[in-house]
Order: C-alpha cells, then structure tokens, then sequence
C-alpha cells in the first residue's frame, strides 16, 4: 500500500464532499432491477449468433477431446510457435507459465488456450478472471486467443450475469466479447487492435 | 359540436393564409363550430427559443386570455402547440391563473391529433394522385408524440400519416430518413444558416430520391424553410400543408 | 468564437461535410437496429435514469463508501478539486514511482484537465493508445468525438500522418493496414511503458472497484504489463450496486456503437499482485453543477456520444466547432457551465429537434435544458445586444394585436414591392440561400373575414353555435 496523501489533498477531499453535500438535491429511490428482462430458448445459439456477428469464432464440441481435435484444425494454432493452454486436455503447451513471473514475457505468446467462468447470450460476452491466471495480461496480449465455456454455463442477460458475481476481494475479472477490434479510422472495422487478433469459443458440452 | 378556437400561427396568418383556410374547410368537412378569435397574434416561441422568456411572457399571457373558454383550441402546427404545452408551464406556475393553463394546455391541440384524438376520424374525402413525401415536424413528432419516432422503442404509429393515406391517391414515399429535423429550428435557421441549409438540403436530396411530387407536413414553418432552398435551386417539388391535402386541395 | 461561424467553415466544404454526416448517420443507424433488438430497451433506459438520479441525490456517501470499499481493496483514492490539482497528483504519483513514460487509455477527464501538455512539459513521454486518440495525438489536435476521436479525419490523411510518424508506406491509406501499423508501434510502447493511466467507466460504491471499457484492448495491456495504474474520475461515474453495471453495460456499447457491448469490460478491484493502484477523483466544476435543479440532470451522462452521433448539427458542423473537450449536445450543456461567456454560442448550435433526447441512454432532456441555457445565458446577460433587441421589439409588437396587422401589412407590401437587390440585402441572413416566403396581398384574418364574416373577440364569451360555420354542407362523415 502507498503512503498516505499529503494534507493538502485531504483538504480537497472535505471541500469535494461538503460542496456535495450542500448542493445535494432531495434522496431518490434506487430501482430494484426486478423485470422481466430478455431470455432466449436456445442460449447457446443466441450466443453463438452474437458471437459471430461480433467477429468470435463458436465451435460447438461434445467434450474436451473433441475440442482438442477441433482446434487442430485452427490455422493460427496450427502455425503459432509459442503456446500455452491452461485448460487441460485442449491444446499442446509448450511455455511453461510457471517460470513467467514477468507479464511482459508474455509477448511472444502467439495462442492461449484459457478458460472462461461463464457467458452471456444477449451479448456473447464471457467472463474471465486473474483467480487462476495472475498474469493476466495474457488475456490481451497474446495474438490468438481460445476461450473454454461450458455449455451449461451460459446464461440470458447482464442482470443474471451480475447475480453471479460477487466482488469481494481484490481480483481483476473482464467481460471478453469477441476479439479486440476497432473502427478508428473511417469507420471501417478492424479485427486486431491492440488485443488477440481472434478469439475462439469452444463451447463444451 | 365542439366549439373550435382557431389558433392561427403568426407566420401562417402573415404569410400562408392559405393554410389557414384549408384548416376552415377541414374542419367544415366534418361538421365542427369553430371561431377565430382575432385578437391573437403569437404563441411567443421565438422569444422563448431565444431564450428571452421574459419577452415571449405576456404573450403567454395574452394567449391564455384569449382562448382559456374554448372548448377546444386547434392550431394547424406542432411546434406552436408544443410551445404552449410544453413551455408554457413555466409563466403560470404558483400564479392564480395556473389551474385556468392546465385546463387550457389538455384541449389545446395539433390540427392531425385533434382530428385522431378528439374526432376520431376514420375516413376523409378526397383525392390527391400524388407521390407525397411526408416531413416529419420535430415538435409534433417528438414534443407532442404525433408519431413513434425512430430512436425510441415501441410500438409505432403516426397520425399525421394515417390521416394522408385516407386521402385517395395518396402514395407516401420511401425515405432514407424518415424523420431527421429539416434544419429551420426557428430563429436557428438564420443564427446557423450555414449549417441550417445544409440540413434542408439534405432533406430535399432524400425526397428527390424517393420520388417525392409533393412534399408535406404539419407544420408550415419547416416547409418555408424548405420551399425557400426549393424555389431558389428551382426545383420541381410542391410544398403543401397537411392541412391542405386533408381538406381536399389540389396542386 | 462563435459555434456558427466555425460550423460554416466546415459546411463550406460541402463534400466532406457530407461525408462526416455519413459516417456519423451510419453509427446512429447501428445504434438504431441494436436498441431495436431489445424489447426492454425503454425499460432499460428509465432503470439507468432513475439509478444516476439516486445516485447524485447521495453522491457524498456513496463516493465515501466507494474510497473505504477501494482502500480496504488496496487501492490509494486521491481527491481533486480542479483539473490543476488532478494534474499535480498524476504527476506526483508518476515521479514518486520514478516513471518516464506513461500510456494512457482514453478518458476525457484527462482531456478536459489537460492533462498530456502539462506531463509533457513536466519531462513524462505520454502515449495515448486508443488508436484515434493516438490519431489526433499525432496530428496534434483535440479528438472531435469522444467515442471516435479521429472520426472527423480521412484515411488519406490517417496515412500520411502515419507515413510521417510511423514510417509506415507512402500513399498507404487501407484501415487494415495502417491499424496493424499503429498495432506494432503502440505493442512497442506497451512493452516499455512504466505505468499505465486509464478513465473509468464506472464506479462501484459497495465494491470499491470499477469498469473500464474498450474495444481494442489498450486499457487491459496498459495497466497490466507495468506495475502502476492510475485511474481518474469524475465525481458522477459512480453507481451504488455492482448488479446497476448490468443495466449499464447492457446501455453503453448499443448507444455508443450498436454493439452489444464492448469488446473488453474489464472490472478492477485493487492493485494486481504486487502492483500499485491509485484512483484520482476530480470535481472540476460538478459539484456546481449538482447545485443547479436545472442542469444536474446532466451528471447522469455516461459518456456514450449517442447524442453527437444523432445531432443533425453535430454531424454537419465536426465536433471541433465547439471547441470543448466534450462536443455536440451534452458538451454543449456542460461547456457553459464552466465558462458561460466563452460558450455562449453553444445552446444556439441546436434546432431544439429532440432527438438526442430520444437518444439518450440515461434519459437527460438534453434540448430542453438547451433551452434553459438560453434563458440563462439571457438573464445572465451573455446575449448579444442585436438579439436581445430584436426579440424585446418583437414582443413588443405581439403583444399589440393592431401594432402586429399593421407591421404586418407593411411587411408584406415591402416584400411584394421593394427592389429584389433591397429585400435580399448582405444582413438578410434567411435571404442568402433561400427565397423568402411569398407575401400575399391579404393576411388570414382579412380573408378569414371575408369568407366567414364575424369573428370573436376575447373577452366575450363565445356563444356555442352562435358563429357556426360549419353547415350542412359537409362531406365526410366523423365517427
């Protein structure tokens, strides 16, 4: 933890917070969010529709064998020299994240095989955390990237998202929809920013 | 019969006394006692949109005063309805006479929505073999909900719309963008002329590809705007009130 | 200077000006089939109000709970007045940790403070790297938006710059490549940054943490390969519950872009493993804004540019006609605010059509409080004299019902019978590019008079029936 603020800075705090409080219009209800908000009857297809249209790859497998097959068959893992999976039994490793303590050696990195906690299909979003992997730069900054979701684990919108989630203690965790992307210059949309230049669902099970 | 109070915009009074006859004769056609009270002149938008509120009060005033025992008062404009239903709130709040505004502000009406809302009129006799692109005025769209409008999600309607396809021969164009705001804006139009006009001509442009013989609306401003790009490039389009094609006229 | 005059300069160059409205009417048009796709996106979007509107009604307990959540997460909260004292403890913190170069996310607290002029000055090497705002960085410009900061340039001149600062190809102008161009060299700078700065989205009370979103990445690989993240905010990111991110989120990317949501929605809470998080929250002026019932509404925005993107006036003039951090109908709230005399033009850069409004995810009345700005800016003297004038005169003339028939038969013959070169002066400002209504000899109420006889006067009450002209005569039936 940093050392304290200067004094001068908690003077700004009080002044912050007291104009606040004198300007500070009548209290208002905090809405319950209770609604019927959308659902869908195939999960996994609205998913893998979304995920599409937002330039994801979905590649539905029965199980982890299947999926290690299928990606096989994906040319960017099929030409990528350096990869580490951490999801067992999908994918070959050949870094050892172990030795990695330093997020920047993970730039050559050029396919990742990770897992993902849960998604949405409203959105094709998934959620991934540094619970397991605290060299979370991985997430971005490897060329390729490979998600791992569980087909039970897909649920309608944000609102049951957030209704799994608790945030009670320090960890970093991130929606992922689809790969990193931009329409920077003239609009025109760009797969391959800044982050993984594409990222592949398997969808298990 | 309803008792109608005619509220005739200043610039239609001034300048498009046609429109304002056309409004007599609709409301001939379907049977309803209306009046024109002459001592009114202006609702007080431009002041008001100028931000000189003061300026625009005692023609608030003065329009309550003038038109607060009608039964019904019927303005062939949205954007001087809105004014008075929207805006005026605020010259009459804590002051006597604002029981007598909220009586006024729930009968004042558009001329399209009165004749949905109040008449409940289904058919109307006419015929206009015409390709008629259909302006939608921002005030009567999106301050009096005329209309759905494009960004909000709901079911969509239009009266104004409705009211023109009872029109025989009627055919409404296709528009890239159905309801973009033409650029007139009030004293907008001369403040940001440069940007005004291109608004305008944008609109023209999407009625030319769409085919448009006839270009209406419900209010005349937008279309004096755009008659006035119109005529000046010498285009062949007809710019014709709602209220003109409704009660039965011709080009 | 003056909104319309920077906007006609760029209307002047009618092609691009077109050009620009495209672009920007494309987005709309993918804001339009997303929202569309949502049956509760009204519902959505009246929670998302009535959330911010509980939110400002206890912001200072809610910003207190959000430093006890952040500090017993590990992170350090800094607390700002004003954009100086932002900068000074960006700085601060930058030196203590000994940094030389900074890459920064995009966030307009940082623009609005000024933030890269005064690190530059101070010997920091400041990369901004969402690609537009890397864009206008290099061509030493403002972004125009604040969603596409370079939107208002043409990939010829994204090329050149490139091929000047990048060394990219001559005469390259495919996006494809120059992004993958801006790709290598941004990596380069994420590799050797010494810290990462980045905005934030939103801010949770109960949790402490917060959300950054984007789509390229940037935010995630600046903050996660150094050990540093500073995050700045303004006092109105914040929102009580972390289940309120799911309304949200759900808003944000659809109104911004059309997407469903953005490509990363990363939520920090506290410093990475050995790590150090500083979070910087800024004032600068919002709590004046609290105090006004007017214009408060304007806290809830959340950044989103939806109304830029629909703006009619926005899109034909290029954000960099109102000369503000944030442009088009929000920024043209919030600049006044700040500095009324300086942005007075602004409420005026508006045809009051609405749509913003209807846009907006969080429901501000955006045209309506443009209006109460222009009745402030008049009360506060900010009008000019000409203006101010012209509508006490016209008043004046209304209010006289004789007065206006007689100014108005006067005008109206000086229509008809002045010279064309009299009528269409250099002042005549309707008269430039369009022709001036017809004028006909008599005014409705003459020719009211003349097909209808009698008329009310006010005053009188009017006797149903007794001035009916509505005969038999009709030929369409009501129902």
């Amino acid at each position: 933890m940093a050392e304290p603020q200067p004094p001068e800075h908690r003077r700004s705090r009080e002044e912050i917070l007291s104009a606040i409080r004198s300007h500070q219009p009548p209290g208002t209800e905090l809405p319950t969010l209770e609604h019927q908000w959308i659902t869908y009857v195939d999960r996994p297809a609205q998913f893998a529709k979304v995920l599409t249209e937002i330039g994801g790859q979905w590649v539905r497998v029965p199980d982890a064998a299947a999926a290690h097959s299928a990606l096989g068959e994906i040319p960017a893992y099929r030409e990528a020299k350096q990869i580490i999976s951490r999801v067992l039994g999908i994918g070959n490793s050949n870094v050892d994240l172990t030795n990695i303590s330093d997020p920047h050696a993970l730039e050559p990195i050029d396919f990742a095989v990770l897992s993902g906690e849960f998604g949405v299909a409203e959105n094709a979003a998934i959620w991934v955390t540094d619970r397991n992997l605290p060299l979370r730069a991985l997430y971005f900054i490897v060329q390729h990237l490979a998600l791992v979701l569980p087909a039970g684990e897909i649920v309608d919108n944000m609102h049951q998202a957030y209704e799994r989630l608790k945030f009670n203690r320090a960890e970093f965790g991130a929606f992922i929809a689809g790969p990193s992307k931009t329409a920077d210059i003239e609009q025109s949309l760009v797969i391959g920013a800044h982050g993984s230049r594409s990222l592949t669902v398997f969808c298990v099970g | 019969m309803p008792l109608v109070a005619l509220f005739i915009p200043c610039y239609i009074d001034q300048l498009y006394p046609q429109v304002g006859l056309a409004t007599c004769e609709l409301l001939k056609r379907l049977d309803v006692t209306f009046e024109f009270p002459v001592e009114q002149t202006c609702c007080g938008q431009p002041m008001a949109n100028t931000g000189c509120t003061e300026d625009a009060r005692p023609l608030a005033e003065k329009f309550l005063r003038i038109f607060k025992d009608f039964e019904y008062v019927v303005a062939p404009s949205g954007s001087c309805v809105a004014m008075v239903r929207q805006h005026y709130d605020e010259y009459f709040h804590g002051r006597p006479e604002y029981a007598d505004f909220q009586k006024l502000k729930a009968k004042t009406f558009e001329l399209c929505e009165f004749l949905t809302d109040v008449l409940h009129v289904e058919k109307l006799q006419g015929q206009f073999p015409y390709r008629v692109g259909l302006h939608q005025s921002c005030h009567g769209l999106r301050e009096l909900r005329l209309a759905s409008d494009t960004e909000l999600v709901g079911k969509s309607y239009n009266k104004v719309r409705s009211l023109l396809e009872m029109i025989e021969g009627v055919q409404i164009v296709q528009l890239q963008r159905p309801d973009e705001c033409c650029g007139f804006g009030g004293t907008f139009a001369v403040n940001e002329e440069a940007v005004s006009c291109m608004m305008g001509e944008d609109r023209i442009y999407d009625h030319e590809q769409a085919g448009t013989q006839v270009l209406t609306a419900n209010d005349m401003s937008c279309l004096m705007h755009l008659e006035g790009l119109i005529r000046r490039q010498k285009k062949p389009m007809r710019v014709m009130h709602i209220a003109e094609i409704l009660a039965g006229g011709d080009v | 200077m003056n909104h319309a005059t920077l906007a006609a300069e760029f209307v002047r160059n009618r092609p691009r000006a077109h050009w620009h409205d495209t672009a920007l009417w494309f987005v709309r048009a993918k804001r339009d089939k997303a929202v569309h796709s949502l049956p509760e996106w009204e519902t959505l979007r009246e929670t998302a109000s009535a959330i911010k509107l509980h939110t400002i009604s206890h912001l200072a307990e809610y910003l207190e709970q959000f430093e006890r959540q952040a500090t017993a997460l590990g992170a350090t909260v800094h607390w700002a007045c004003d954009a100086a004292e932002h900068n000074q403890i960006v700085l601060d913190i930058l030196r203590q940790h000994g940094v030389k170069k900074l890459v920064k996310s995009k966030s307009m607290l940082t623009e609005e403070c000024h933030l890269n002029p005064y690190l530059e000055r101070h010997g920091i090497e400041v990369t901004d790297t969402d690609l537009g705002e890397r864009i206008v960085q290099l061509d030493r410009k403002p972004p125009s938006h604040i969603v596409m900061p370079a939107i208002h340039m043409k990939k010829e001149e994204i090329g050149e710059l490139f091929h000047k600062h990048l060394q990219s190809a001559a005469g390259a102008t495919d996006p494809q490549y120059l992004a993958e161009v801006a790709r290598q060299h941004l990596r380069h700078k994420f590799m050797e940054a010494d810290a990462g700065l980045t905005g934030v989205n939103f801010a949770v009370a109960e949790t402490g943490g917060f959300v950054v979103c984007t789509n390229e990445g940037n935010a995630d690989l600046g903050v996660s390969l150094p050990k540093l993240h500073i995050a700045c905010m303004g006092i109105e990111k914040l929102i009580p519950r972390a289940k309120d991110l799911g309304v949200f989120l759900r808003l944000l990317a659809r109104s911004a872009t059309g997407q469903p949501i953005t490509a990363y929605s990363s939520h920090f809470h506290g410093p990475r493993l050995g790590g150090e998080l500083h979070i910087v929250i800024v004032d600068n002026g919002r709590s004046q804004l609290l105090a006004s019932g007017e214009f408060r509404g304007s806290l809830k925005c959340i950044r989103c540019g939806a109304c830029m993107n629909t703006c009619p006036v926005y899109r034909r003039s290029g954000g960099h006609s109102y000369e503000n951090t944030v442009p088009g109908p929000i920024g043209s709230i919030l600049a006044p605010a700040r500095d009324p005399q300086h942005y007075y033009s602004l409420p005026y850069a508006c045809s009051l059509c609405g749509s913003c409004t209807d846009v907006c995810p969080v429901k501000i009345d955006i045209h309506h409080q443009l209006l109460t700005w222009r009745r402030e800016l008049a009360v506060h003297g900010h009008l000019p004299w000409t203006k101010r004038f012209s509508m006490k005169l016209a008043s004046i003339v209304l209010r006289t019902t004789w007065l206006y028939g007689l100014m108005g038969n006067m005008g109206r013959w000086a229509l008809r019978n002045f010279p064309r070169w009299l009528v269409y002066n250099r002042l005549n400002a309707w008269g430039r590019q369009r022709e001036l209504p017809p004028a006909p000899r008599r005014s409705f109420r003459q020719l009211y008079q003349e097909h209808y006889g009698r008329t009310t006067t006010a005053g009188t009450s009017p006797q149903p029936g007794g001035n009916s002209v509505g005969d038999s005569q009709s030929s369409t039936s009501r129902h």
